[in-house]
């Protein structure tokens, strides 16, 4: 393995506060070195000027379809797309066919992702059997093989008794729960968000309030037990504000947030492209301002990308009839960058924060920092770069996404795993 | 002016556009009087009625629309559930392509079915109905109807009885009502009022005793049992009790009041027999200026020529 030196890239690493243009050497798989200037005649050079250098994202939510759903994405294409988009470590949600309750199936996705060779792939266990929310999963065994956390992802755990028992079997190991938060009643089946669009387009919408409600259980529980929930894709101003309250009074809560719910609003829907159908839908521009300003107070700690891969057969039907998802790995830092810190003033450090330590805390990894002696996972940004989202450029076996043939700014160029060049794009 | 290729819904629609189909209308509805009802406009011109859902009336109303105008016209009916997954719409809209046809007039249960046809075939599209969506042409005949009636639509009060929530005919209406300046007003539980519906400029009443006298125009709405069994309304008897046009409540509207209603009616449900078949009701009208309507859009979107 030679070393490698990227030379004058701005540094962005949120964990130790620095924001400078510095060298970095990587030497057997780990940063030997932060310095301003770098002499290394024997290193691979990789330029960096004009270049941000920020830990290797990581993303907390995503889907891989595999095992189950080959013609949708695998663990191989899903890696692909995650490491173009700048990910070095992604944890793909157990909604899987069969889902992700016992040890053979971790085992399975450790063994393809090695095979694979390209990010870390650290699946979340479901936490009931069979992600019907009745039993609990072996969340020892699961661990035991490598699961990074427990989720029904797709599904809240309805029954109240089911979550409750979770949450304190939890504690044994310290692990989080991922909580799908939206009650499946109150939602029912809505197709959008429910709201003077869905009203004026005749689509059954899904309320804010079908979010809102199991936050507010979710976090008496977690209050109630002292166990770590994490509650995931949250879109609603009701949903931020009740986690902020909760986190003043020291419930132990994590959240995250997706660029579908900053970047857009449910006016998109009225091109009834079934690209935009997600779950939980596209809400209103309050909400999304109110999105933006969790990001900015940290009360949302981190942004994911719930990369949810869908053939284009199952996409091109009725709008009803299309599943809930959009693959996210290819644009998310792009969304991030025209939106947070372009449009919204965002600090670089601050982002990066919920994209790197603050995921990797969650799901209590030592990743997501760049400094001497750590794994070099890095990822070097061109931020603005403009590119166009182009079909056959798409690493992901899926192409849903809405955002197909338009520019984007913000571009990854090369991802460093485990001291390895895994990714580079010319300019 | 040059029409647009498709017709989807009221919402799209200017006053200028809107004004064109019903004075067309009014053209036709005098050929429709003649002995020999029928005009070559669209001669050698094939339009395809789509209609996944059941629907007698509006599909008949189409087909004798375009044969009024000398068109050939194909019927296609099938109802199939919303999840049931044969052919898809997609293969069905490269099928209607690869045959030719000129119009393409679509039901389905799915809100932008019609859409999603009109931007996949080069034959014009009219929406016949798109879920809870829009029907644009039984809002036009409404229009052309109330304005036949009172002369304009600019400040008319229409109030809508009835379950909007699930209503594309309550939708069109509002929006074409809205564009030609009309007070819109609904009327019905809570439950079968669509959010944020105010924000459209629609008044919002739950009591309908307090308001009949008010308004120019009652439409009323079919209302459905299955609506009943999803708890939005605890049984048909409360609703007709509190929402229903009975003749004590159709004597206390304005003398010169009129009770309009897309159909099907549930007679004695939203609306009594003696109710629907009074001098007040003009439901048989809206049928009668339907076909003259339809032959307007067809017309219209064809490219018909006045001969």
């Amino acid at each position: 393995m030679s070393n490698i030196l990227i030379k004058g890239a701005r540094v962005i690493d949120p964990k130790s506060k620095l924001d400078a243009v510095r060298d970095i050497l990587i030497a057997d798989g780990k940063v030997a070195k932060i310095a301003k200037v770098i002499r290394d005649k024997k290193a691979r050079e990789l330029k960096g000027k004009g270049l941000i250098a920020t830990p290797g994202l990581i993303d907390l939510h995503c889907h891989l379809r595999d095992p189950g759903r080959p013609d949708e994405e695998t663990i191989e294409t899903g890696s692909q797309a995650a490491v173009a988009g700048g990910f070095t470590s992604i944890c793909c949600m157990p909604n899987t066919e069969p889902p992700i309750d016992n040890e053979g199936i971790v085992n399975y996705i450790y063994k393809e992702a090695t095979r694979v060779s390209l990010c870390n792939v650290f699946p979340i266990g479901t936490i009931t059997k069979g992600r019907v929310g009745k039993e609990l999963t072996e969340f020892g065994e699961l661990l035991r093989a490598g699961a990074k956390g427990f989720s029904d992802d797709g599904d809240t755990v309805a029954d109240n008794n089911v979550f409750r028992h979770a949450l304190e079997y939890s504690k044994v190991f310290d692990v989080p729960i991922l909580e799908h938060p939206i009650d499946r009643n109150l939602a029912q089946d809505g197709l959008m968000n429910e709201g003077l669009v869905s009203t004026r387009l005749g689509l059954k919408g899904s309320p804010a309030i079908a979010e809102e409600v199991i936050v507010a259980r979710d976090l008496q529980l977690a209050k109630f037990t002292g166990a770590r929930l994490h509650l995931c894709h949250i879109s609603t101003k009701g949903a931020v504000d009740l986690i902020r309250k909760a986190k003043k009074e020291g419930i132990r809560v994590t959240c995250e947030t997706c660029p579908q719910y900053f970047y857009f609003i449910d006016e998109v829907l009225e091109s009834f492209d079934a690209n935009y159908k997600v779950n939980p839908p596209i809400r209103g521009e309050e909400d999304r301002q109110a999105i933006i300003k969790g990001l900015k107070d940290g009360t949302i700690d981190c942004i994911a990308t719930d990369h949810a891969p869908h053939c284009q057969a199952e996409k091109e039907l009725e709008f009803a009839n299309a599943p809930y998802g959009m693959i996210g790995f290819e644009t998310a830092i792009s969304l991030v960058i025209m939106e947070l810190i372009n449009k919204q003033k965002m600090a670089w450090s601050d982002v990066i924060e919920k994209m790197t330590v603050n995921p990797a805390s969650v799901i209590r990894e030592k990743a997501g920092s760049i400094s001497p002696g750590s794994v070099a996972n890095i990822t070097l940004i061109s931020p603005g770069e403009t590119w166009q989202v182009a079909e056959d450029k798409i690493k992901s076996r899926s192409k849903n996404t809405p955002l197909l043939g338009k520019e984007l700014m913000g571009r990854v160029r090369n991802v460093i795993i485990k001291g390895v060049i895994k990714y580079s794009v010319k300019s | 002016m040059n029409p647009k290729k498709d017709l989807l819904g009221t919402e799209e629609l200017t006053t200028q556009e809107i004004y064109q189909y019903l004075d067309l209308a009014d053209n036709f509805l005098e050929v429709l009087a003649r002995p020999i009802p029928i005009v070559p406009s669209l001669r050698g011109k094939t339009i395809l009625t789509l209609f996944f859902e059941s629907s007698t009336r509006t599909q008949i109303s189409f087909s004798i629309a375009a044969k009024r105008l000398s068109a050939d016209v194909v019927n296609f009916s099938q109802a199939t559930s919303s999840v049931k997954k044969g052919e898809t719409l997609l293969d069905t809209a490269r099928n209607i392509e690869a045959m030719k046809v000129d119009g393409v007039v679509v039901r389905h249960s799915a809100p932008g079915a019609a859409k999603f046809l009109s931007e996949r075939l080069e034959a014009f599209v009219v929406n016949a109905g798109d879920g809870t969506h829009e029907h644009p042409t039984q809002a036009l005949l409404d229009l052309m109807t109330m304005r036949r009636h009172f002369g304009r639509i600019k400040k008319l009060n229409v109030l809508i009885v009835g379950d909007i929530a699930h209503s594309r005919v309550a939708r069109s209406n509002i929006f074409g009502l809205k564009t030609l300046g009309a007070r819109v007003a609904i009327c019905a539980p809570p439950t079968l009022i669509p959010v944020e519906i105010d924000d459209l400029g629609v008044e919002v009443f739950y009591n309908l005793d307090e308001i009949i006298h008010d308004f120019d125009v009652i439409m009323a709405l079919r209302i459905q049992l299955e609506r009943q069994q999803a708890g939005l309304f605890p049984s048909v008897r409360e609703y007709r009790t509190f929402y229903g046009l009975t003749k004590e409540r159709a004597g206390r509207m304005k003398a010169k009041g009129v009770i309009m209603h897309p159909g099907p009616t549930n007679r004695g449900i939203e609306i009594d027999p003696d109710v629907a078949d009074s001098d007040k009701s003009v439901i048989l009208e809206q049928v009668k200026n339907g076909v003259a309507l339809r032959m307007a859009v067809l017309f219209i979107h064809a490219g018909g020529k006045i001969e």
